[in-house]
């Protein structure tokens, strides 16, 4: 579904994604683990354009999307949630998801707000607020939830169980297993092991830009000197 | 009493036009982060279109159609405006754009001279609506009492639009976080068009509004952006609600302003304005800009090196050619060297606060037209001798700097500005209605240096001495402890207070210090014209200093001075053609999406790169 081939990613004159490749498939959920640093988020912004790769591919479902406006990549079907959630402080609960509504796609599960506030109850109940009156967790809740307005079929999740409390955290998994069992492709950024572990059917490792790991946790398991080297656990 | 009611009910049907043309400026500010000057042109041409569509357009329904109309037709030339100069240069240095806009004012200004003609065009009387209605005795116009019953309309429309509708949602947003906006899957780019069209067709609207009160002629573009902007800011940023109580209160204040105290109209509702900001400093409902929080990402910012060994020849040649000009050129050589040193001075005042410091000033003619205004009047009233009434140029407008800096220091962001902008006005209608003193615009004449000066060679080696005393000086300040701290507390206020840095301190004198050095160019100025008037404090004249230093480059060195110089230089040229504001116009803005990093800054970047210094640092 997803293809990144060789991405050289910089800012300004930092490199820091170096000969990047990995693929999502359909269905799954992909968890890129690495530390503080290591190029996870610029990853994400990577695939999104929001930073642009200087060198690379990045295939969706098909169609290059490098040198594309952000907009244009969501719209064929990227949800990119930020690790910093970046929700709109000044509109209410359903203005923000109101931003980001976009026409259904036949190749992904289609949300209304009403199943939304179903999934994320604790929304429903501030629907009228606004962004600035909530809480972490309840703001990491609303930018998913926005995100998955735009009807996606791919979901990248930058950290989201950074930040907020352990029983969100909790909380969190349990809906990211809900949306893959609606049917979305999921790849999400943890520095976690526990958490990526318990949503993610495969882990994707990196340090310094580049690419370390890519397979199963089975074999994460065989291998812990990989995961003492690159992860801090 | 009855006097009364009905001077209140003609401010209120004034406030109707501007706060139309209020809340398109405060919409395309919200969203696109452009302080659009070119504000006042879009109801210029609404005022101009208005006219012609009424004359085609008979009648009660032609009328008010024709009203409509024109809002659309200036909403397509925002459209067309913005695709073609704005959209370019989105990803330039914040208020960079601003400066492109000023292009598009003297291209419409020319535009409108070509197509209407210079002569100023009365409006037509409104079908139906021409006569008075009695009100307790007083007569107010039918026309007002109708503006006063649609504008509660109006607003509430806008109202509407901006809370309840999607683009509404969108257009809050956006005026958040655009890039985030677009990760979203929103098409920023149309959405800026669509502000920038709807805010200009506002524009129109007014223009054409007022048109039974008034009419249309080439100098309503200046005329009003002032009071926009004013409202804009006594309102609060983006607040619709606010842009219609500030509307209300300074048309109200200039109605009763006009019948009580007529000599200080021009000066009372910048009065408002600053004394506004000094209570609220967001404005009535403003709220505070939080820097960074527009997801806006510019290049990092790139360290300022003094110059190496090459540069310095360069440099040191280029003062000795100048410095042998007397030798063998003409006398109209040397007024046009003086002339641009001066204004590279004056520019290079400006560049060091708004460049080191982040402080962007929209009144720095405050302290040129000051300084220069302090020496004349010494020489004029006392017959104080040059030398004496020179010195006092600059400390005249060094004290000016301390009073104004003390009001101003305390906002950021283009708040500071329009308080800078609101004191210097403050300066400029003393100078325009003091006519005891200041003698108004006839000015003052007869401000010539001391013998020993009084000729073209001398005196060019006189401002040559200065002005690029002054200019090297500044650039030592720059490279000084004084200047890092400056910069730091540009670059990050927090980071440089958790450091020691008491940064509005630090800011509070690189401010007095521009305006000593803007004072000095003053001195030199009206000793080298022999007479000074009140244009000199003109928000032209600030608007000059800060295309010059956008122009130039605001994140190089040398982008004041160099500016200023092509700006001189260009200026000689073309005003000796007819139609020179479109060509000066077009230029401008040729060289804004051209050089987006200034002319200073375009041409180091194309010399790293032929060097190939671009060398990556690698993690």
């Amino acid at each position: 579904m997803l293809s990144v081939e060789g991405i050289h990613s910089y800012y300004g004159k930092a490199h820091i994604l170096s000969d990047l490749s990995f693929e999502v498939r359909r269905g799954e959920v992909v968890a890129l683990l690495g530390r503080n640093g290591a190029g996870k988020s610029t990853t994400m912004k990577s695939v999104m354009q929001l930073v642009r790769p200087r060198k690379g591919a990045v295939t969706f479902q098909g169609r290059d999307m490098v040198g594309e406006p952000a907009f244009r990549v969501a719209k064929c079907g990227i949800g990119y949630v930020p690790e910093d959630r970046r929700i709109f402080t000044d509109l209410t609960v359903l203005e923000n998801l109101e931003v980001g509504r976009q026409p259904a796609r036949k190749d992904a599960p289609h949300w209304t707000t009403e199943q939304l506030f179903e999934i994320f109850p604790n929304l429903s109940e501030r629907r009228a607020n606004r962004g600035k009156h909530m809480s972490g967790g309840e703001q990491q809740m609303l930018t998913i939830a926005r995100t998955l307005m735009g009807n996606p079929a791919l979901l990248l999740l930058d950290e989201p169980s950074e930040g907020i409390a352990p029983v969100i955290v909790e909380q969190m998994a349990a809906t990211i297993l809900r949306l893959k069992a609606e049917g979305l492709t999921v790849m999400i950024s943890e520095q976690n092991l526990h958490f990526a572990r318990a949503v993610a059917d495969r882990a994707i490792i990196i340090e310094g830009g580049e690419k370390k790991f890519d397979g199963s946790f089975a074999e994460l398991e065989a291998h812990p000197e990989i995961r003492d080297a690159y992860l801090s656990v | 009493m009855a006097f009364f009611l009905a001077q209140f009910l003609t401010g209120l049907a004034n406030a109707a036009a501007l706060f139309l043309v209020a809340s398109g400026l405060s919409l395309i500010f919200g969203v696109t982060r452009i302080v659009n000057f070119a504000h006042g042109s879009f109801y210029m041409l609404g005022a101009f279109i208005g006219i012609y569509l009424m004359e085609i357009l008979p009648g009660h329904v032609g009328f008010w159609a024709a009203i409509l109309l024109t809002g659309v037709a200036v909403g397509l030339i925002g459209a067309i405006t913005e695709i073609i100069v704005l959209r370019p240069i989105y990803k330039a240095p914040e208020l960079f754009q601003l400066v492109a806009t000023f292009g598009v004012i003297l291209v419409i200004q020319d535009l409108a001279l070509m197509i209407w003609g210079a002569e100023d065009k009365l409006g037509p009387r409104a079908p139906g609506l021409r006569g008075v209605w009695r009100i307790f005795g007083e007569p107010v116009p039918k026309y007002d009492i109708v503006l006063i019953a649609i504008t509660p309309f109006i607003l509430f429309a806008l109202w509407y639009l901006i809370t309840k509708t999607r683009l509404g949602v969108l257009v809050r947003a956006a005026t958040q976080d655009r890039e985030m906006v677009g990760a979203l899957g929103v098409n920023q780019a149309w959405l800026f068009t669509g502000v920038f069209a709807l805010g200009s067709a506002l524009a129109g609207l007014g223009g054409a509004l007022q048109l039974p009160k008034g009419g249309a002629d080439l100098l309503m573009d200046f005329n009003i952006i002032g009071e926009v902007f004013v409202v804009v800011v006594i309102g609060g940023m983006g607040s619709l609600p606010g842009a219609f109580i500030a509307a209300v209160i300074i048309s109200v204040l200039n109605v009763f302003g006009v019948t009580y105290l007529p000599q200080s109209t021009l000066v009372l509702m910048y009065v408002v304005m600053a004394v506004v900001l000094i209570v609220r400093p967001y404005g009535i409902l403003g709220r505070e800009e939080v820097a960074g929080e527009h997801g806006q990402v510019g290049a990092p910012e790139q360290p300022i090196r003094p110059y190496g060994r090459t540069g310095i020849l360069a440099v040191t040649l280029f003062i000795a050619v100048l410095a042998l000009v007397p030798l063998f050129a003409e006398q109209f050589v040397m007024t046009l060297i003086v002339d641009m040193i001066v204004f590279a001075l004056f520019a290079a005042s400006l560049h060091f606060i708004l460049g080191s410091g982040g402080l962007v000033s929209f009144g720095h003619a405050a302290f040129f037209g000051g300084g220069a205004y302090a020496a004349a009047l010494l020489v004029f009233h006392t017959g104080t001798p040059m030398e004496l009434a020179f010195l006092f140029a600059p400390l005249a407008a060094g004290m000016l700097a301390l009073a104004i800096g003390w009001f101003c220091i305390r906002l950021t962001g283009v708040y500071f500005a329009m308080l800078t902008l609101a004191f210097s006005q403050l300066v400029w209608s003393l100078a325009f209605q003091w006519r005891g003193v200041t003698r108004g615009d006839d000015g003052l004449v007869g401000i010539w240096p001391s013998d020993w000066l009084n000729a073209p060679a001398p005196f060019y080696y006189f401002t040559l001495i200065l002005g690029v005393g002054g200019i090297v000086f500044l650039r030592h300040v720059i490279h000084s402890p004084f200047g890092y701290a400056l910069r730091a507390g540009r670059d990050s206020p927090r980071q440089a207070e958790a450091m020691g840095i008491d940064v509005k301190r630090v800011q509070y004198a690189a401010f007095v210090l521009a305006g000593v050095m803007a004072g000095l160019a003053g001195g030199i100025f009206v000793f080298s014209k022999g007479s000074v008037f009140p244009t000199v404090l003109e928000i032209a004249e600030s608007f000059d200093a800060l295309i010059v230093v956008f122009l130039g480059g605001v994140k190089t060195l040398a982008g004041g001075v160099v500016g200023a110089g092509f700006m001189t230089g260009v200026e000689d040229w073309l005003v000796r053609l007819e139609y020179w504001r479109l060509l000066l116009g077009l230029v401008i803005i040729a060289v804004v999406i051209l050089m987006p990093e200034g002319i200073v800054g375009t041409l180091r970047t194309l010399w790293r790169r032929m060097r190939n210094d671009d060398e990556e640092v690698v993690k």
